[in-house]
């Protein structure tokens, strides 16, 4: 029995103009809307998730593949050399973690900042920025040498009271990613907690009952619970908060604190945040688009949406533009030869200045076509340009990662970088690994909070209450 | 607890019943509680049962329980192994510390010095003998690489016959067989094959044995020996005489393409510590001149780097402008037209500095051009003195090239019944138009001796493996005549025979071993009264003193007529590898992944042309092209060479071996094919055409210039004097002490190094040095390719200048060993630290390979095993390695640690004695093997240290200063002395 179904006076709702609900929506209906996506039989299930799943399968064993010779073999068999001592695998790794970014932002920064917008897309985001951290937490390990003694970057106790050396920004890492992979952990999980329940009360079949019972653990929905949950859920949004700045400001500074000439910038903090969100909400908006179609979500993710994440990909895409002109400009005005000539080489004399021009296309040129209202609304271009934008993102952080390392301080050492096929393998693998986790998830688990998705028609039916999971 | 316990029951219990087979029922019987209660005194916190009164009782029940225990282990199978005994036992053998022995290394036949470092009966490093007149202590790439050789696992390892495996035992029979046919006719038919021969006792076993078979003959054949030189000798002073130069004397120095500096020169590491001494000095001094090179040449050499003067011009206009400068001084000699515009400049300055001038044929420049030379030492008056005179080293001076011709027309012609080939590859090197070959198939029985089953051993039906040096009794002739024994340092690995083996049998003394031959012949000419003091001096010291042979006057130099002008066009240049050399060590992994100098190619031959050249021919690096010269035709891929002469294009020996082992087959093309008797070193009228495109070359470097960034700093001596801080110009300078983190301090030893590039001359004697101490791995061609080559200490080459003629620049980098280092900052793990002497310390099973610390090495100084690069498998080679150094595994990082296991050592022997490490105690691998002596290593505060001293210097300046990394190593400017008439602008 539905216990927790508050009665409705009218049989549906009119969203008004804020449109973050399609009309006619009751509670009733939003609930079985989204619990029907997973109770869904096989048989009714679209087709393109099954090719998508499909495809991430495949892909994800490739990834096994690229690891297993990886292990076998050893790093070599990445086209890193000297100087070019990180590659595909660093690159992979930032460009993961950007990703993860949209996920905490729009739970906890855009909860506090009360953006109401932000409910049916929160879930979803949030699962993207896990499986996303895991993809990005896997290369740091990969990339080692010997990577079987990872565990020597965690201060544990050994036998011979060696510790990390806690000046190495590798260490800060450690610390920033597993903090935020734990608490991104807990954050979605706590939020799924009522939503599981409901799956719990809606399943049909025992195992799903009881494996949604066991993940319920215990919610029944009582005042008291939900007066808990809602200050917990507060505390880990506030606790989220400052890591979506840390994490990725912890992850410029692998880049920052290095004297290399392209590195050693001190405006990479804000830019890799920047960075981060732009090429994290690129990625929800790759996600949802297909997904809202396939199982006919307009009405919970609607252009509403749509045209808030597309504003803030821009904003976020400006402060980034605005990075790379820094760049350009601290170049000139230090007046250091290193510097200068670093820029130069990045932009046209190294052997990879189409990445830079390709790079400035994507992540500054066409992302200019969102400030046309016309451009925001159209689904098929926004879903263009976040493509765009998520090829932009990974250029970047190839830009930073090779060609600083390419052309250094002595010309006697340098060098060109090739990515080798497994390189490549090893990209794709992951991507293959995230697709084939986040399509079990959209399968298996509420893809959008059905509890806020039941407070956002409770609030548009109670205009005059406060919504109490916004924290008032 | 220990009353409890019955000894005499258990053993009782293990022992009695029906022996052995309940052994197997060990557990049962350790089962009983007596026995638990024995593996517990076992553990260590009960050994103060030790000190118990009881403790004879205790005592008794411990052994027991190990009796136990031995019975255990005794279940198991123990591996086969062979336990290889001391021959003799070596004196002062302290296990874990080397022994250094005195032998000597041989190249075409000439020795130079060496130290051999032994661990455990095991020669691991060759250094040089500081009392050789030719080392002096220093070493050349060659003789570093050498003792890979040794334990190289395609050295031929056992006696074949018609390529089936036989036993020494056989080939003697076989090799009497032929003695006593040949013996019917006064040794007619037999003829013995050698290359160049300086052992006086070989050659009087060869002697003898031609005393006593008269008719028999002795032919020599090198394929890059001294020929020219024996015929310039001959045609200018009437007989062969040996050359010294002494360019300590000399302040004035013209080479007509004598690469005087190269590793196949003999005399060339004295010649490099004389004349790098004295740039040094000059240097130091302020005051002395430096000696001014003028370099005439076809193909950039390491020479060539290091003049004031380098003229760029086809090999075969050498003898032109030798002859032009010849009649500049007055003298009469005709020659054609060269391109060389300052000739008189040069004459000039020639005759200012009578006496202290020296003009240098090389030893790929027809005769004629040794007699212009010699002429003209003795006009202008350096002859005794800067240039001395003595009889051939060789034992038997002779014309190589007729010797072999004669062979092989006797050969052809059936004359020849049995041949024996004492070493060398006349199949692979001899001239192409000769025929060897098909020559020697005429010959009924063909025996070689060599190192490797190669080319040679392949046609013959007997082959025996030779004693590798390391592991064999001899003696041989430095350049200057000095004879060193040569001593082994293990039993030979592959049952190996030396040449005195071989002949031994032929003078049917089969039983006189090598070491009996060599001191016999010895004890022959010393006399026995003190011979085993003389013996044992020689042994230790590495040379027989006295014996360099003495100074002779020649008569006035004659100048032949001059050789027909060569035609114009292209000309072919045939030169030994800068690494590989002549091909006889081109199994050596070493050597193939040493970088070449000029281009930093690794693991290939390549045909070098200038720039221009290769625009006329519409070729471009990586085409492979096809060169013809007289109906012979090789393919070999180009290689565009600044500072390659136009018109004139350069091929190495030592590729494009067949059998040669399983490093060097099948790599590179086989100049040898092109090569005529006639035209030995170069040759007009080759035809070249482009077959494909698509080749790719290792190499380790890409980037030819500085790009402005001035790594290599080089001024006049006339600039030095004027702005002594030249080298440490404003914007790169950081004031002492720039930093927000409190000031380290070295109260200890503070190691430092410093390198003079004024001294330095590009030879990488240092890199093959820090390899063999420092068990670095070769990881091949595609790794190369990718740069991810291991080398400790590199050379980096830098061109600067115009494309066609560029000054070459060679600078060594080592690790900076900074003191404010980026590595260290970076390294999660702290597995590379500050030591307290301000070392930058590698600690590799620390490392887990995050490759952070080379990101943010500005010097790139850093290597990363990628994979696996140590060889792990090939049992032969575990020998080689040096038991002080890790063998790294994969995935860890790795760079120069100062030597720091030499450090080590001298700490150790410093603190036992109580005292402070005395300097130039240490020396690191790539100091004591620079002949240049550019690399001094020591402790900076010692103020009276050769390092601080040479540190003080105001040419000093530290690479990439301005990053404030404070390095350690630091650099010494360059200084050059041009002739100011010449220098342009």
């Amino acid at each position: 029995m539905d216990i927790e179904q508050p009665t409705t006076t009218a049989a549906g709702i009119d969203p008004g103009p804020a449109k973050v609900l399609g009309p006619g929506h009751d509670y009733g209906t939003v609930t079985d809307k989204i619990g029907g996506v997973v109770f869904m039989p096989f048989t009714k299930t679209p087709r393109q998730l099954f090719i998508g799943f499909a495809c991430g399968f495949v892909l994800a064993n490739v990834f096994l593949l690229a690891i297993t010779w990886l292990f076998i073999r050893g790093v070599g068999i990445w086209g890193i050399r000297i100087p070019i001592a990180w590659g595909f695998a660093i690159v992979n790794f930032v460009w993961w973690i950007g990703i993860g970014h949209a996920g905490t932002l729009i739970s906890a920064i855009l909860l506090l900042l009360k953006q109401d917008w932000r409910t049916s897309i929160n879930r979803f985001s949030e699962a993207m920025t896990l499986f996303a951290v895991a993809c990005a937490a896997m290369f740091p390990i990969l990339h080692l040498g010997r990577p079987w003694l990872a565990y020597w970057l965690l201060p544990y106790p050994s036998t011979m009271w060696l510790w990390p050396q806690p000046r190495s920004p590798l260490i800060w890492d450690v610390f920033a990613v597993s903090t935020y992979a734990t608490v991104s952990l807990l954050f979605w999980f706590t939020g799924l907690i009522p939503d599981l329940a409901t799956m719990r009360d809606k399943a049909r079949g025992p195992v799903a009952r009881t494996i949604y019972g066991l993940l319920a653990m215990g919610w029944r929905g009582s005042a008291r619970h939900w007066s808990r949950y809602q200050k917990a859920y507060l505390l880990l949004a506030g606790l989220s908060t400052p890591l979506v700045v840390s994490v990725h400001s912890v992850v410029s500074f692998d880049f920052a604190i290095a004297i290399l000439p392209g590195w050693h910038t001190t405006i990479f903090p804000p830019y890799f945040v920047a960075g981060a969100i732009y090429s994290g909400f690129a990625m929800v908006l790759s996600l949802a688009i297909p997904v809202r179609r396939w199982y006919h979500l307009e009405d919970l993710i609607t252009m509403r949406h749509i045209e808030c994440m597309a504003k803030v990909m821009l904003g976020t895409g400006l402060i980034v533009a605005y990075g790379y002109g820094m760049e350009a400009f601290i170049a000139w005005y230090s007046g250091n030869q290193y510097e200068r000539f670093m820029y130069m080489n990045r932009a046209w004399l190294g052997h990879y200045w189409w990445t830079f021009v390709l790079l400035i296309l994507c992540n500054i040129l066409i992302p200019q076509a969102l400030w046309s209202h016309r451009v925001r609304m159209n689904v098929r271009a926004v879903f263009a340009i976040s493509l765009v934008v998520n090829v932009g993102m990974w250029l970047e952080r190839f830009v930073i990662v090779v060609t600083s390392l390419e052309r250094d301080f002595l010309p006697s050492s340098w060098n060109r970088y090739y990515p080798s096929v497994w390189d490549w393998a090893t990209y794709f693998g992951t991507i293959g690994v995230f697709l084939s986790l986040m399509f079990l998830f959209i399968r298996g688990l509420p893809a959008i909070s059905i509890f806020e998705m039941r407070e956002v028609v409770h609030h548009l039916v109670h205009p005059e209450e406060p919504s109490p999971a916004h924290g008032d | 607890m220990g009353t409890t316990i019955n000894f005499d029951e258990l053993r009782r219990r293990l022992t009695e019943g029906s022996g052995t087979r309940y052994w197997r029922g060990f557990e049962e019987v350790a089962d009983t509680p007596e026995f638990r209660a024995f593996v517990e005194d076992e553990f260590p916190n009960r050994t103060p049962d030790w000190n118990s009164p009881s403790s004879r009782r205790r005592f008794l029940t411990l052994m027991g329980a190990s009796l136990a225990f031995a019975g255990a282990s005794a279940c198991t199978k123990q591996p086969k192994e062979v336990i290889v005994p001391y021959v003799r036992q070596p004196e002062e053998y302290v296990p874990g510390k080397a022994m250094f022995y005195a032998s000597a290394f041989c190249r075409a036949g000439i020795a130079k010095g060496v130290l051999v470092e032994s661990h455990l009966g095991r020669p691991t490093k060759v250094e040089g003998n500081p009392d050789h007149p030719e080392s002096l202590g220093a070493t050349d790439i060659d003789m570093q690489a050498s003792v890979l050789t040794l334990y190289d696992p395609d050295r031929s390892q056992t006696v074949t016959h018609d390529g089936g495996i036989s036993v020494w035992g056989s080939m003697i029979t076989a090799l009497a067989s032929a003695r006593e046919e040949a013996g019917l006719k006064k040794g007619a038919g037999f003829r013995i094959l050698s290359g160049t021969v300086t052992s006086p006792t070989l050659a009087a076993q060869i002697q003898e044995f031609l005393t006593a078979f008269p008719e028999a003959r002795w032919h020599q054949w090198e394929p890059c020996g001294a020929l020219a030189e024996y015929r310039g000798s001959v045609a200018a002073f009437g007989a062969p005489l040996n050359t010294l130069y002494h360019f300590d004397r000399a302040s004035r120095i013209v080479s007509l393409d004598a690469d005087f500096l190269y590793w196949t020169t003999p005399g060339s590491l004295r010649y490099m510590r004389d004349y790098s001494t004295s740039r040094r000095k000059a240097a130091e001094s302020g005051t002395a001149e430096a000696p001014r090179l003028y370099v005439a040449e076809s193909t950039p050499s390491i020479t060539g780097g290091m003049a004031e003067h380098r003229f760029r011009m086809r090999a075969g206009e050498v003898e032109a402008f030798a002859a032009a400068l010849a009649r500049e001084l007055k003298m009469d000699a005709p020659g054609g037209a060269h391109p060389v515009s300052s000739v008189a400049a040069i004459a000039k300055d020639l005759d200012s500095h009578r006496g202290a001038g020296m003009v240098i044929a090389g030893a790929f420049q027809p005769p004629r051009v040794h007699a212009i030379a010699h002429a003209m030492n003795q006009v202008l008056g350096n002859a005794g003195k800067t240039v001395t005179y003595t009889d051939r080293v060789e034992a038997n001076p002779a014309d190589q090239l007729a010797s072999l011709t004669e062979l092989v027309q006797d050969m052809r012609s059936g004359a020849v019944s049995a041949l024996l080939i004492l070493g060398g590859n006349p199949v692979y090197d001899a001239p192409a138009d000769l025929g060897f070959l098909g020559a020697m198939q005429k010959v009924k029985t063909r025996f070689h001796a060599g190192l490797y089953s190669n080319e040679t051993a392949a046609w013959c039906q007997w082959h025996v493996p030779e004693a590798h040096y390391l592991e064999s009794w001899s003696d041989a002739r430095a350049w200057d005549g000095t004879v060193s024994i040569i001593q082994p340092l293990i039993e030979p690995i592959y049952g190996g025979k030396t040449f005195h083996d071989v002949m031994n049998v032929l003078l049917n003394h089969g039983d006189r071993s090598s070491h009996d031959t060599v001191s016999g012949y010895w004890r022959a000419r010393r006399g026995t009264p003190d011979f085993d003091d003389y013996w044992r001096i020689s042994l230790h010291d590495g040379v027989i003193a006295g014996t360099a042979f003495p100074e002779k006057t020649p008569p006035a130099a004659k100048i032949p007529a001059p050789s027909p002008a060569p035609a114009r066009g292209l000309e072919v240049v045939f030169r030994p590898d800068p690494t590989i050399g002549d091909g006889a060590f081109s199994n050596n992994s070493w050597l193939q992944e040493l970088p070449k100098q000029q281009n930093t190619m690794t693991w290939d031959n390549a045909v070098w042309m200038s720039p221009k050249t290769a625009q006329s021919l519409q070729a471009n690096t990586g085409d492979t092209v096809q060169l013809t010269l007289d109906g012979r035709s090789v393919k070999g891929p180009v290689w565009v060479q600044a500072g390659q002469a136009d018109d004139s294009i350069t091929i190495h020996f030592g590729y494009g071996r067949t059998r040669a082992g399983r490093v060097a087959n099948r790599i590179g093309f086989n100049a040898y094919a092109l090569r005529t008797g006639s035209a030995p070193w170069h040759s007009p009228g080759v035809a070249v055409s482009r077959v494909s495109g698509g080749y790719s070359f290792a190499t380790r470097q890409i980037a030819q210039t500085m790009e402005e960034r001035d790594p290599f700093r080089v001024a006049t001596f006339g600039e030095y004097h004027k702005d002594p801080g030249f080298a440490r110009p404003e914007e790169k300078r950081v004031e002492e002490q720039t930093t927000l983190f409190p000031i380290l301090e070295y109260r200890g030893y503070k190691w430092g190094m410093s390198i003079d590039l004024t001294a330095c001359t590009g030879c990488e004697a240092c890199m093959v040095a820090c390899q063999a101490e420092n068990n670095i791995a070769i990881v091949g061609k595609e790794e190369v390719a990718k740069g991810r080559h291991m080398n400790w200490i590199r050379v980096d080459r830098y061109f600067s200048g115009p494309l066609d003629d560029p000054e070459i620049y060679y600078q060594p980098v080592p690790c900076m060993h900074c003191e404010y280092a980026h590595c260290e900052l970076v390294c999660p793990v702290a597995a590379t630290v500050h030591s307290a002497e301000g070392l930058n310390e590698m600690v590799y099973n620390r490392c887990v390979g995050t490759r952070y610390c080379s990101n943010n090495c500005p010097y790139k100084v850093r290597r990363f095993n990628f994979y696996l690069y140590s060889d792990w498998n090939t049992r032969s080679l575990y020998g080689v390695r040096n038991p002080d150094v890790t063998v790294r595994s994969r995935g860890v990082m790795e760079k120069c640690s100062y030597c720091i296991q030499r450090i080590s050592r001298a700490k150790i022997e410093a603190e036992k004695q109580d005292r402070q490490v005395r300097d130039g105690e240490i020396l690191t691998a790539c100091q004591q093997a620079c002949p240049a002596q550019a690399i001094v290593f020591g402790d900076l505060n010692d103020p009276k240290s050769e390092l601080t001293r040479r540190a003080g210097q105001k040419r000093k300046y530290a690479l990439l200063e301005e990053l404030n990394t404070r390095p350690r190593t630091t650099y010494l400017a360059r200084l050059r002395n041009p002739n100011p008439d010449l220098e342009k602008g």
